[in-house]
């Protein structure tokens, strides 16, 4: 019989937690409030889905992409489309790159608006999370007009876009990129020079960029660490080495370098880099298609190759190992997430039960990526 | 010889305060969720009844309808004992808050209130400490350890403001020399230099800060509800509690807003008075005296009253939904060593000043 420890508590937070961010289950030691052991558990949703792209073909498995990271959907599509498109080597039109750029960085801003508003109900401020929900509503509008979807788009395909936009989108869009930098002064007036909110997560749960390089840490959490590492700048793809933007990185403004809010300020400053982004984007449109000639049925050159993309939370990487047939012979998924809570137990000895909820806040983790 | 008429008159008041503080309670629970509605972009309940009015009612009748859970192995006695503990104490406390001048009629003085104790503050600090023994008991008896750090975080912080608190309050005893909340009331209303109210805001301004920065603390609201911490705790100590009990303690929590408006309102803000208004009507320096009957006078200090009240609950919901929730270390550094330091220090200038002659 295992002798228990009575100095500590053990307290099971999840797999259903209101700050777990999903089905994620933390068994924490704790001595009263002070956590000293944090262990997680994943896999409550597994789906196989590695196992299932083996048993479709290429473009049967995009649908499945949206279901990784459902929150930026849009840059899952186009992670996975852009590895296929390296195997089949083909070029893909203007049009549908602009568009892609669009689309993915519209979604970045309005997967940064939950990781802003969820932290922000996490440390108890419940109405910042309803204006992230609310600026967020208008990108569902953009999406729904081009693709019928409000969260699982399935718009980039193997070769472009699935269609066209319909009239109207471009001075949406216009309309969206006027109305949305006013509104990032008023998050940050409320929350994020807020007293209590910098108490709450400066100098907390400190990555050092070894760790951060050591744990495989990416996107913004990454580079709140100091790190400027972003591979929409050090591999572009699509046409991003075109476009002017800036690459914030974590300076340690109100206390370390690394901290829980320099992470939580990454997200502030990439949505207005992207918002940045979708402006010049609108400004190089030109007609073209929105596909490629991509034929009915896609066979997929022999051969391995490994693509990597800068998703909202990290790099996604899909290594696929085609046998030259219809159907992958076999699809890896590398999620940020999964790296990125990997570092949590690292970061949670000795802290606090609140503490730890702004690490997973901080972290903005998303479950169903990691247990894929 | 008993006076059977004024005893009669006293009860008639309980019984409406009672009914009054009960209603507040209702229209609180619908107050709080259009208000925090309108400022995050939304409607709110508005379907039942004109403009959602009768949504407590609706609200009421879902909490009595539903499934009581009482778990397995939770201590019965003590489960079912803490929710009372916490409404019952809530609803007493409001029992000594002054709402207007004596009255006098035929020859009896009837004070608008329910109880005019001599020891009001003392009282009103002796029931708000039995009230937070229902949420330990609650967060204990529960046998879940959310409830648990739910009821040890309140234990602690309840300690931690308890202590800021009454030296808050110290200062406004200093100053206006009474325990009683209706002498309270009736001092503020004197005059300063002659044409300044000597409300307890003026006199006591750092006393009024710690004062309403412990309140907030002793009702469990943000910025410090961390016994219910929803993001860490789930529910905190209430947890486990479903139906009428859940609503007891809701219930409780908004009786103890009430009184702690009424009594931010009578301690710092004159209670019921209104600048120059006396029991014969608005005295102004140098200007004369407008008369007016006694019930009219009572009128608008029970308005006053009413109104100062009303501004402190919705003082409550904006910061409600304002602010960020404090960590629990944080929580306990401010009572401990901000609030406590910064009392001592309120008592020292207070007396300072007392002795100048100056206050």
């Amino acid at each position: 019989m295992a002798v228990v420890d009575e100095r500590f508590m053990d307290l099971n937070m999840g797999p259903q937690h209101p700050s777990t961010h999903g089905v994620l289950r933390l068994l924490i030691k704790t001595d009263g409030e002070v956590v000293s052991r944090v262990t997680p558990y994943i896999g409550y949703l597994h789906r196989a889905l590695e196992k299932i792209a083996e048993r479709l073909t290429y473009p049967q498995f995009t649908p499945f992409t949206d279901r990784l990271d459902y929150l930026a959907s849009m840059n899952c599509n186009l992670a996975y489309a852009l590895t296929v498109e390296k195997l089949l080597n083909i070029e893909i039109p203007r049009r549908a790159q602009i568009l892609r750029v669009i689309m993915a960085e519209l979604n970045r801003i309005s997967s940064h608006l939950i990781a802003f508003g969820s932290l922000s109900s996490d440390m108890g401020a419940f109405t910042p999370f309803l204006f992230g929900i609310r600026e967020r509503e208008f990108i569902n509008d953009l999406f729904e007009m081009v693709c019928g979807a409000r969260l699982t788009y399935n718009y980039i395909r193997i070769g472009g876009v699935a269609q066209d936009i319909p009239d109207g989108f471009i001075d949406k869009t216009k309309e969206f990129l006027d109305y949305f930098p006013p509104k990032i002064k008023e998050y940050n007036d409320l929350l994020s020079y807020n007293a209590i909110f910098i108490k709450r997560l400066a100098n907390i749960a400190v990555i050092s960029p070894e760790d951060a390089l050591d744990y495989g840490v990416t996107g913004p959490n990454l580079r709140a660490s100091g790190i400027k590492w972003d591979l929409r700048r050090e591999e572009p793809y699509l046409m991003y080495n075109e476009l002017d933007f800036d690459i914030p990185v974590g300076r340690g403004e109100m206390g370390r370098v690394g901290d829980a809010w320099d992470r939580y300020m990454m997200r502030i400053y990439e949505m207005e880099q992207s918002a940045k982004i979708v402006r010049q984007c609108i400004d190089m449109f030109q007609q073209g298609d929105h596909i490629a000639k991509v034929p009915k049925v896609l066979k997929v050159p022999a051969g391995e190759v490994y693509v990597r993309a800068e998703n909202p939370r990290g790099e996604l990487g899909f290594y696929l190992i085609s046998d030259g047939s219809t159907k992958p012979y076999r699809l890896k998924i590398r999620a940020p997430s999964f790296a990125n809570l990997s570092i949590v137990p690292k970061l949670s000895g000795g802290v606090m039960i609140a503490d730890l909820v702004a690490i997973i806040g901080s972290l903005d983790i998303i479950l169903p990526e990691i247990d894929r | 010889m008993v006076d059977y008429i004024t005893i009669l008159i006293y009860a008639l008041i309980s019984i409406v305060v009672f009914a009054v503080l009960l209603s507040t309670v209702a229209v609180l629970t619908l107050a709080e969720r259009r208000i925090s509605a309108f400022m995050q972009d939304r409607l709110g309940p508005n379907r039942v009844g004109p403009w959602g009015l009768l949504q407590p009612v609706a609200d009421g009748i879902k909490f009595i309808m539903k499934e009581d859970v009482i778990p397995l192995e939770v201590n019965r006695f003590l489960y079912i004992l803490a929710p009372l503990m916490t409404i019952i104490p809530a609803m007493l406390a409001f029992a000594v808050v002054p709402f207007g001048h004596d009255l006098f009629l035929r020859g009896r003085v009837i004070n608008l209130q329910v109880a005019n104790f001599d020891i009001g503050i003392l009282y009103i600090f002796a029931i708000a400490a039995m009230g937070i023994f229902g949420i330990i008991i609650g967060g204990w008896a529960s046998n879940n350890k959310y409830s648990l750090l739910g009821g040890l975080r309140s234990a602690s912080q309840f300690i931690s403001y308890e202590i800021a608190m009454s030296l808050a309050v110290i200062g406004i005893l200093m100053v206006y020399g009474s325990l009683r909340l209706n002498d309270i009331a009736q001092y503020q209303g004197s005059l300063w230099f002659g044409f300044i109210p000597k409300w307890g805001i003026l006199v006591q301004p750092l006393g009024f800060i710690i004062f309403i920065v412990s309140v907030y603390a002793e009702t469990n609201r943000v910025p410090f509800d961390l016994p219910e911490a929803e993001a860490e705790l789930v529910g905190g100590y209430h947890t486990e509690y479903s139906s009428m009990k859940f609503a007891f303690f809701f219930m409780g929590e908004y009786a103890n807003m009430i009184t702690a408006s009424a009594l931010i309102a009578t301690l710092y803000f004159g209670g019921w008075q209104v600048p120059y208004l006396h029991n014969i009507g608005f005295i102004f320096p140098k200007l004369g005296i407008f008369h007016l009957q006694q019930w009219l006078v009572a009128l608008i200090e029970i308005l006053s009253f009413a109104i100062k009240v009303g501004f402190f609950l919705f003082l409550f919901l904006w910061i409600r939904w304002t602010l960020p929730r404090f960590r629990f270390d944080q929580l306990t550094d401010l009572g401990w060593k901000v609030l406590i330091p910064l009392a001592l220090l309120n008592i020292v200038v207070t007396g300072a000043l007392m002795m100048l002659r100056i206050i």
